[in-house]
């Protein structure tokens, strides 16, 4: 795992008008697919932290990925899913394919 | 000698190298007791697991009753993480191996890395969970299905969470044989031991008493339809009409002789002393079912005679034609009334792999407390059985060998023996004469003993 590389830290930086994953809302739907975080807090300060060491594995987010995307109404595709390795990155995944999805373009 | 009842053997007593393997931690999970001490006082005293399948309307099943555990709190025992991903029978062998290895202070960390593994059994998988995924797949889609399905409904999936669990990253086995793959478990961690593990977690726990597991539980044609759960499951009784199912078991961490007396163990159950495994012959070959070659399989790699054995756990079918085939194997290996002879099972059911280690448990503390736990409910024994079935209250024996005795649907037999830990004094709390030290006419007869 230590040749993963981890996306830019520049932040979640695309402003929509449509509904948009926050953090907040990662965290409800993460712990409702894969359990809570015993003694973690998926906080600012996780943001960058690898999913893996939050102590959620590749089904855990696959779980939460299916979940995110009936609920937000977006198709994620596995591929990307399983690049986006940290909360930061995942949270772009979704509002990207969001923004996407919102300029009729497709992908 | 400074063992007790409650300590059990001084681990100083245990010979290294060839020796058996050493039960040193036990975790139960029973429809009469959540804790190996909770299920052993239930057991003595006689309180029956057996009850109507709660959370839905089982009473339109035929055979609407079962050994169901109560109050097992997964939420409360254990980490939130494990539970999105397990079905009940994963949850209640998480716990069962967590007090498994918390009562035999065994830390896996401290052992080489793939010398620890973990052997256990199961037949059914996790039905709840599937059935529960399989409704979401027919009403709203494949989109809906866990991920965690994949591997939840799998009864491999016990082996694997336990091992994630405690970092056992040694030999991972699983076994599948009906009642019988439950105690072919420390058969093959007797194995792994031999090839060089130090530690084995085995053992099985079942669970499947959804709608769907109870009426799969049914379609085997062995189910008692019998609706008063003290007259529902009565093997080698007049009334004998199938058995009642049920959900636990056990786990139990297993170590070699060796590696228990390094480390220090706190405390030795028993030996496992010699397995083996049988399968009948097909039906009309005219020859007979392997259940007393299983036996006797087991008792000559023990080394331990026949007149040696102080009490049988048997495997108690409970239908007429399979009690009457488990008493002439018995008659066959010990003479009429030879030996006790006792199912403590009718208290919780027959639990499918959870059964024989539970049975196992209960051999190892019969060993320890010199008092052989009765079989329920049975008030008519079959008379021709010819067995010394114990009933009623416990009965206080000097045990040093007990046998236990395991068959599965579709031919299975297996038959393990668990002597008492080498130099323990024999069963302190029936001891009540004069005598301390162990007897030495009746010491566990391990062929290994003489040159260790």
């Amino acid at each position: 795992m230590n040749d993963i590389v981890l996306p830019e830290h520049s932040g979640p930086e695309l402003h929509l008008d449509g509904p948009r994953l926050q953090l907040a809302d990662l965290r409800n739907v993460l712990v409702e697919c894969a359990g809570d975080l015993d003694d973690v807090e998926l906080g600012e300060a996780a943001l960058d932290r690898l999913f893996t060491d939050l102590g959620y594995d590749s089904l855990a987010i696959l779980e939460t990925a299916a979940a995110v995307g009936q609920r937000y109404g977006v198709e994620l595709r596995d591929e990307d899913v399983a690049e986006a390795v940290t909360p930061r990155a995942f949270l772009l995944l979704v509002n990207r394919t969001l923004a996407t999805a919102a300029q009729g373009t497709p992908s | 000698m400074t063992a007790t009842s409650v300590t059990g053997a001084p681990v100083t007593g245990l010979s290294a190298g060839t020796a058996p393997p050493v039960v040193t931690g036990i975790g139960v999970v029973a429809p009469n007791g959540l804790g190996v001490q909770e299920w052993w006082d239930a057991t003595l005293r006689g309180e029956s697991g057996i009850r109507l399948v709660p959370g839905y309307d089982a009473a339109r099943y035929p055979s609407p009753l079962a050994g169901v555990v109560t109050g097992f709190d997964a939420a409360a025992m254990l980490p939130g993480r494990l539970l999105p991903q397990t079905d009940r029978v994963t949850r209640l062998a998480l716990v069962a191996a967590q007090w498994a290895f918390e009562d035999s202070g065994a830390d896996p960390a401290a052992l080489p890395e793939y010398t620890t593994g973990v052997a256990t059994s199961n037949a059914t998988g996790g039905f709840e969970f599937t059935h529960r995924e399989v409704r979401k797949l027919w009403t709203e889609g494949p989109g809906r299905v866990s991920v965690y399905e994949s591997f939840a409904w799998f009864y491999a999936v016990n082996t694997g969470q336990i091992s994630i669990r405690h970092g056992l990253r040694g030999p991972g086995s699983v076994l599948v044989a009906d009642q019988a793959g439950g105690l072919d478990t420390f058969g093959q961690a007797r194995r792994m031991l031999g090839k060089g593990a130090a530690l084995v977690v085995s053992g099985g726990v079942e669970s499947a008493l959804d709608p769907w597991g109870l009426l799969s539980h049914h379609s085997g044609g062995r189910l008692s339809g019998v609706r008063d759960p003290a007259r529902a499951y009565l093997p080698f009784d007049e009334a004998a009409a199938g058995h009642v199912p049920g959900e636990g078991g056990a786990l139990l961490v297993v170590e070699s002789a060796s590696a228990a007396a390094e480390r220090g163990a706190r405390q030795v159950y028993g030996q496992l002393a010699g397995h083996a495994s049988t399968f009948d012959p097909p039906p009309g070959s005219g020859r007979p079912p392997g259940l007393a070659r299983a036996a006797r399989l087991a008792l000559a790699q023990a080394g331990v005679a026949p007149a040696d054995v102080d009490v049988v756990f048997a495997d108690a079918a409970a239908r007429p034609a399979l009690d009457d085939a488990e008493a002439a194997a018995l008659e066959e290996l010990f003479g009429p009334y030879g030996v006790p002879v006792t199912a403590p099972k009718t208290l919780t059911g027959r639990l499918t792999a959870g059964g024989p280690p539970l049975d196992v448990v209960a051999a190892l503390l019969t060993l320890r407390h010199g008092l052989i736990p009765p079989t329920a409910h049975v008030e008519r024994p079959v008379p021709r059985h010819r067995l010394d079935l114990v009933r009623g209250e416990p009965r206080p024996a000097r045990v040093r060998t007990a046998l236990v005795l395991a068959r599965g649907h579709g031919g299975f037999n297996s038959a393990l023996v668990v002597t008492a830990p080498s130099g323990a004094p024999a069963a302190p709390d029936a001891d009540r004469g004069p005598r301390t030290e162990p007897d030495a006419d009746r010491g566990p007869r391990t062929e290994e003993e003489g040159i260790a």
